[in-house]
């Protein structure tokens, strides 16, 4: 019995997730929608085709990312909704980078491409970091505040000093073809490209860093219990600065998908709220960047399946298919939140019983 | 879906168009019935009350008229069209329609991987031996209400307030400057845009705020190009007593005797002749001519000439738009449906000069 | 003749049963002990009869009726008060005032009688022999009336049946006789007094019934006259617990005690000179010019009621580059002035530091038993080379210290939290002397550890000094001070005010120092 319940635990966001996805099937249901053709079609449609699994997998790849920016700032005590902002930062260096410094040979470019994105995103975390350590500021409101500073400073280089006079997007130049990543040819024209691995290679980097690395473990400490990581040695402040720096970096790489890996250029608004749905990303992964891969990938997968329901049934409009993968966002991060207060519960009991 | 609201004179003229284009139909021997058109709708949604409503109308009536089968959609995110278009041309479509500019590089890809199937795409340049592209020259629209508002303004100032910075709006913010000056050359216009993400289309309280800075500091007439943002703007010069300009759609409507007219850019009528003539193309088995490609592929350009740019005039706005107002007006459209007047066309105009 | 029968109670948190069947009977008149280690449910009983928790089953039977409360104010009215163990006083207000907050007895028109109330609870101190200026204010007076007051409180609202929550916690041993004076008064006027408390001597000295809890259950329900400190030590911990600290005799501590030699030619562990505190905006110091040194092979020990500078001391030694901590003063470590060092800098000195609340300061409570031992670490070599944490051998000095120090259970993988507090306690032990320490900062290291591994802990930290280690212990238990020390330093008010030599002092005496007397 109390094994059962461990594992009712362990599988409880698996469970709201599941709770919230058959929620939405229900009220699709309700508009006159058989639920195995909307199932169906879901599956279908994420995994269907080489080319309905790459545009999942190219979902999947900057969910990755802002998962475990979310994920890795929670591991240091720090929520991170400032994910949206610094991921448009790391594309726009890169789309910058790609621009100015065309010269660069095809064999580096891509690193240091890769590298903008880092940096890009890093700076960008860093500020409500330094905020939070050194003012007390705190980072909730200071990386929203962010994102639309972000989407002021993209738009400003967007408009002003980049514009691609071709188009009428609100789009940067093209970057130089020397920086430009290769997309897999076995997804029917999917834009897959080395970013997945990439996004991959970062979540295993991720998992060892917090689990064998000494600053890993610093981060940790101090997102476990603060007062304790000061009495035993850490600098919090520095830990809090570093934690956002490295979400920050992690959110930039969402540039290498978009900007080297598919358009090529810095687009205004490409993110569709990849920045947020990574909150779910990693609510679903109970904030450990462990989980965030599964996790990125089914929501990878229901963004791509919602996306065509539109397409193949007769009475889910976009807004129903909206609240569907709204559903489940909703019940992962109730879920998740629960738990999260719970914890900070637990912390207030314990510490009184001590007295 | 506004052709409702266009008042007494829209509907007669409404009429007269759909009189005209049914005996073209019958006199054709045109057959829609069997003709697949798929739409994939921009991120606003057909509800925008802006060109995605308006494109929507003009297939739903190409459906009722025409007795075409027709699927729309609407697009999440930027990297949706894509796999959106290639769904349509996938399946047994035969015409698919992007409407929107931001769908303008999906449908460069997915037309050149379907050349079997007919494209067209609103508000964007797409080349292709498949593809039609329809355009409108919002910076003539723009020039009239220019005209409008410095006809209608007493304190020289002319306000105008944009949704972003962005090339399509800087192209109307330059044809209504224009406009404005070509009738009181002292005037001055104050440009402001609402912001700077994809919220700006749809943020009238922020587009308030920007009016009534502007009215605050004499402007007595504003033209807006901001979406939905624009109720703002009208909430703002109801508020002040001041006059403002609609856009896209005909909005007299909203706030009679505060909207002197709107700029109307007629997605719909250039949606609905799109798939009328493809229709009236197909034989008996909904065949196609096996050259008309080149009859269909192209750039289709909707200005004042061919009405697919106008300004709205119905019961709404006639104290506003007197009979003297009204003659010199026309008389401007004249003048540049003649060629005497060039507008000055953003697009054109070299890149970097505001 | 009872004045509270307990019938059944039973009480569960979630999965947790924090009471389970719990019975016993408290007898008109008389004076009831009720003893447990943290978390045996003594609390969570005396919250049942104050009516601050509903049970889930079980009766309370109040004069031979069964009684439920909806709120306390229902308990109250049926003449049940409680003393909480933290004061529940307005500490800018006068006494007056206090008691009046808590009474509200109201003339008509709810205008307040000062005059008549102030008559009243004269009258009321005059007859329980509770002497208290009305007129002082709270913050001026010492704890101990701080504590008459909550008293005199209760009795005014006419509570027959009074509840104490570790009265003693915060009392100078004089206070402490004060306090029992007091309560025998109570019980000679014919108030039924039930005291929570963990200090079994304090039980034994005053108690004439006895109720023992352990996890959740009562464990036994005794005569005092028929128990012993040893007897109800074992029941309380379900185990035969050898008692050396904390029983009667300290001086016969089986650690035995070998005077320091040779220590004057070696550097000092801890030397503080003129060490001051003064935050912005406070008009007293926390910390008031402190002298201070610990030699190698020394425990010095520091007396003092709580809150009188102990811990600003420990923060200032391991804080001293920041002004929050230390605005004035010098301090070295070892031979180190280590004035513009950080806590890293200070603990790779070779400085251990178990600090006073292991849940804050020691632990990660939702983290393994191994990430707990390497915390404060990982600049140790043996653990961590080049950034790179070596887990295995983390968790075999984890394994040996964990057999050294008797940590249960032995699973490195257990959570921190899970741990009873002794165990805990023992955890944070074994690691802060798993790196050998030279000087050693340790406050409150028996706090709400069971009495069975108090003596353990003691043993160690002898141990430690035996092995030429300098230190400080801070401790609000004279007991400890006593048994431990070489030589034990009094704070009061943020100063040191008396210094002893080991057996120049009682706990008497010190307690007239804690409490700021002179003599």
């Amino acid at each position: 019995m109390a094994s059962l319940k461990i594992w009712l635990i362990r599988l409880r966001p698996i469970i709201a997730a599941l709770l919230g996805l058959s929620l939405g099937i229900g009220i699709t249901a309700l508009a006159g929608e058989s639920p195995a053709h909307v199932v169906a079609v879901l599956v279908k449609s994420a995994l269907g085709s080489p080319y309905d699994l790459g545009m999942t997998l190219f979902y999947t790849t900057p969910l990755v990312f802002t998962g475990l920016s979310v994920a890795m700032a929670f591991q240091c005590g720090l929520f991170n909704i400032g994910a949206e902002g610094q991921l448009a930062m790391g594309a726009l260096w890169a789309a910058v980078l790609g621009i100015v410094m065309p010269g660069l040979p095809g064999f580096v470019a891509p690193v240091f491409a890769v590298l903008a994105c880092i940096l890009g995103g890093a700076a960008w975390g860093a500020i409500p970091g330094w905020l939070r350590a050194k003012r007390g500021s705190h980072e909730v409101i200071n990386t929203i505040m962010m994102n639309f500073v972000s989407a002021g400073v993209c738009s400003y280089v967007t408009l002003y000093v980049f514009r691609n006079t071709e188009g009428q997007n609100p789009e940067t130049l093209p970057i130089a073809a020397a920086y430009q990543l290769s997309q897999f040819s076995s997804f029917g024209g999917a834009p897959v490209s080395w970013a997945l691995i990439l996004a991959v290679l970062v979540w295993a980097g991720c998992i060892v860093f917090l689990r064998k690395t000494r600053l890993g473990f610093q981060l940790m400490s101090v997102g476990e219990n603060e007062s304790a990581a000061e009495a035993s040695g850490i600098s919090s402040p520095k830990m809090r600065i570093l934690a956002m720096a490295i979400a920050g970096g992690l959110a930039g790489l969402v540039g290498v998908g978009e900007v080297l890996g598919n358009a090529h250029k810095f687009k205004m608004g490409f993110s569709a709220d990849f920045g947020f749905i990574g909150i779910a990303v990693a609510l679903l992964a109970r904030g450990r960047p462990e989980g965030v891969l599964p996790s990125a990938f089914l929501f990878g997968a229901l963004h791509k399946g919602t996306a065509d329901l539109d397409f193949e049934t007769t009475h889910v409009t976009r807004e129903l298919a909206l609240i569907l993968q709204a559903l489940v966002i909703l019940s992962v991060s109730a879920d998740g939140l629960w738990d999260w207060m719970n914890r900070i519960g637990v912390k207030k009991r314990t510490g009184k019983a001590a007295s | 879906m506004h052709l409702k609201k266009f008042g007494f004179l829209g509907r007669v003229a409404s009429f007269l168009v759909l009189a005209l284009w049914t005996s073209l139909a019958s006199a054709g021997g045109l057959n829609g019935v069997g003709l697949k058109v798929g739409m994939v709708l921009d991120k606003g949604g057909k509800d925008d009350k802006s060109f995605n409503a308006s494109a929507y109308s003009g297939a739903n009536r190409a459906k009722d008229e025409l007795k075409i089968q027709y699927k729309y959609v609407e697009a999440t995110d930027d990297n949706a069209f894509e796999p959106l278009l290639r769904s349509f041309a996938q399946k047994d479509f035969d015409l698919i329609i992007g409407v929107g500019f931001a769908q303008a590089e999906a449908m460069a890809k997915v037309s050149k991987a379907f050349p079997n199937k007919l494209f067209a795409i609103v508000d964007s340049d797409v080349k292709g031996a498949n593809v039609r592209s329809l355009m409108f020259e919002e910076h003539e629209g723009s020039f009239l209400m220019g005209a409008v508002a410095a006809l209608k303004s007493k304190s020289g100032k002319i306000g105008f307030i944009g949704g972003m910075a962005i090339p399509l709006i800087k192209r109307f913010e330059m044809g209504f400057e224009a406009g404005v000056k070509h009738v009181n050359p002292k005037a001055t216009v104050t440009s402001n845009f609402v912001g700077v993400t994809a919220d700006s289309w749809n943020n009238p309280p922020k587009a308030k705020e920007l009016a009534l800075g502007q009215f605050n500091n004499g402007v007595d007439v504003i033209f807006q190009a901001a979406g939905a943002s624009g109720s703002g703007v009208f909430d703002a010069a109801e508020e002040k007593k001041k006059f403002a300009i609609g856009v896209d759609s005909n909005q007299n409507w909203m706030k009679p005797g505060v909207i002197l007219t709107s700029m109307m850019k007629r997605v719909d009528i250039s949606v609905y002749e799109t798939i009328k003539e493809v229709a009236a193309a197909r034989n008996a088995e909904g065949k196609l001519p096996a050259d008309f490609n080149k009859t269909f592929a192209g750039l289709k350009r909707f200005g004042l000439k061919n009405s697919g740019v106008d300004y709205a005039l119905d019961s709404h706005n006639q104290k506003e738009m007197s009979a003297d107002v009204k003659k010199k007006i026309d008389d401007l459209k004249g003048q540049i449906t003649s060629g005497k007047i060039k507008v000055p066309d953003f697009y054109t105009a070299k890149a970097g000069k505001k | 003749m009872f004045a509270i029968q307990v019938q059944g109670l039973t009480k569960a948190f979630g999965d947790c049963v924090a009471n389970d069947q719990v019975t016993f009977s408290v007898k008109k008149g008389s004076i009831h002990g009720i003893v447990g280690e943290n978390g045996a449910g003594k609390s969570t009983a005396m919250k049942l009869l104050y009516g601050l928790y509903k049970p889930d089953s079980g009766s309370i039977v109040m004069d031979g009726k069964p009684r439920q409360w909806r709120t306390p104010a229902d308990a109250i009215s049926a003449g049940i008060g409680m003393v909480h163990q933290h004061f529940m006083l307005s500490e800018t207000e006068t006494v007056l005032d206090n008691l009046i907050l808590g009474v509200e007895k109201t003339a008509a028109l709810g205008k307040i009688n000062r005059k008549q109330i102030e008559k009243d609870l004269m009258a009321l101190s005059q007859k329980y022999r509770m002497p208290l200026n009305l007129s002082a204010r709270i913050s001026e007076i010492p704890v101990g009336l701080q504590q008459r007051v909550e008293i005199l409180k209760m009795l005014y609202r006419g509570a027959e049946f009074m509840i104490l929550d570790e009265p003693t916690a915060v009392l100078t041993p004089q206070e402490i006789e004060e306090l029992f004076r007091n309560l025998l008064e109570l019980k000679k006027e014919g108030k039924t007094i039930l005291i929570i408390t963990h200090k079994l001597r304090e039980v034994m000295a005053i108690t004439d019934r006895v109720t023992v809890f352990r996890a959740g259950k009562v464990e036994g329900d005794l005569e005092t006259k028929d128990t012993s400190v040893q007897d109800l030590a074992d029941r309380m911990v379900g185990r035969r617990v050898h008692l050396t600290i904390g029983g009667d005799h300290p001086e016969d501590s089986k650690l035995g005690h070998t005077p320091r030699s040779g220590g004057g030619s070696l550097r000092p562990a801890l030397e503080i000179k003129g060490l001051g505190l003064l935050r912005p905006g406070e008009s007293k110091p926390r910390l008031d010019s402190i002298h201070l040194t610990v030699s190698p092979k020394e425990i010095v020990g520091i007396a003092g009621v709580e809150g009188n500078g102990q811990s600003e001391l420990i923060q200032a030694i391991f804080h001293p580059n920041n002004p929050r901590h230390r605005s004035s003063g010098q301090i070295s470590i070892l031979g180190q002035d280590i004035q513009a060092f950080d806590t890293q800098a200070i603990k790779e000195l070779g400085v251990g530091w178990i600090p006073e609340d292991r849940h804050k300061e020691g632990l990660l409570l939702q983290k393994s038993l191994r990430e707990n031992f390497l915390l404060g670490q990982t600049r140790r070599e043996q653990f961590c080379k080049n950034g790179w944490i070596r887990w295995n051998s983390v968790d075999a000095s984890l394994k040996q210290g964990m057999e050294d120090f008797d940590v249960r259970p032995r699973n490195i993988h257990a959570l921190a939290g899970g741990l009873s507090g002794g165990n805990q306690q023992k955890l944070i032990i074994a690691r802060e002397l798993d790196r050998r320490p030279n000087f050693l900062v340790v406050a409150q290291p028996t706090r709400g550890v069971d009495v069975g591994a108090i003596e353990f802990i003691h043993r160690r930290l002898v141990g430690l000094r035996e092995e030429g280690a300098g230190i400080l212990l801070i401790s609000s238990e004279l007991d400890e001070i006593l048994a431990l020390s070489d030589r034990i330093l009094v704070m009061y008010s943020g100063k040191i005010v008396a210094e002893f030599a080991r057996g120049e002092v009682d706990a008497m005496k010190l307690g007239v120092k804690m409490g700021g007397g002179h003599g």
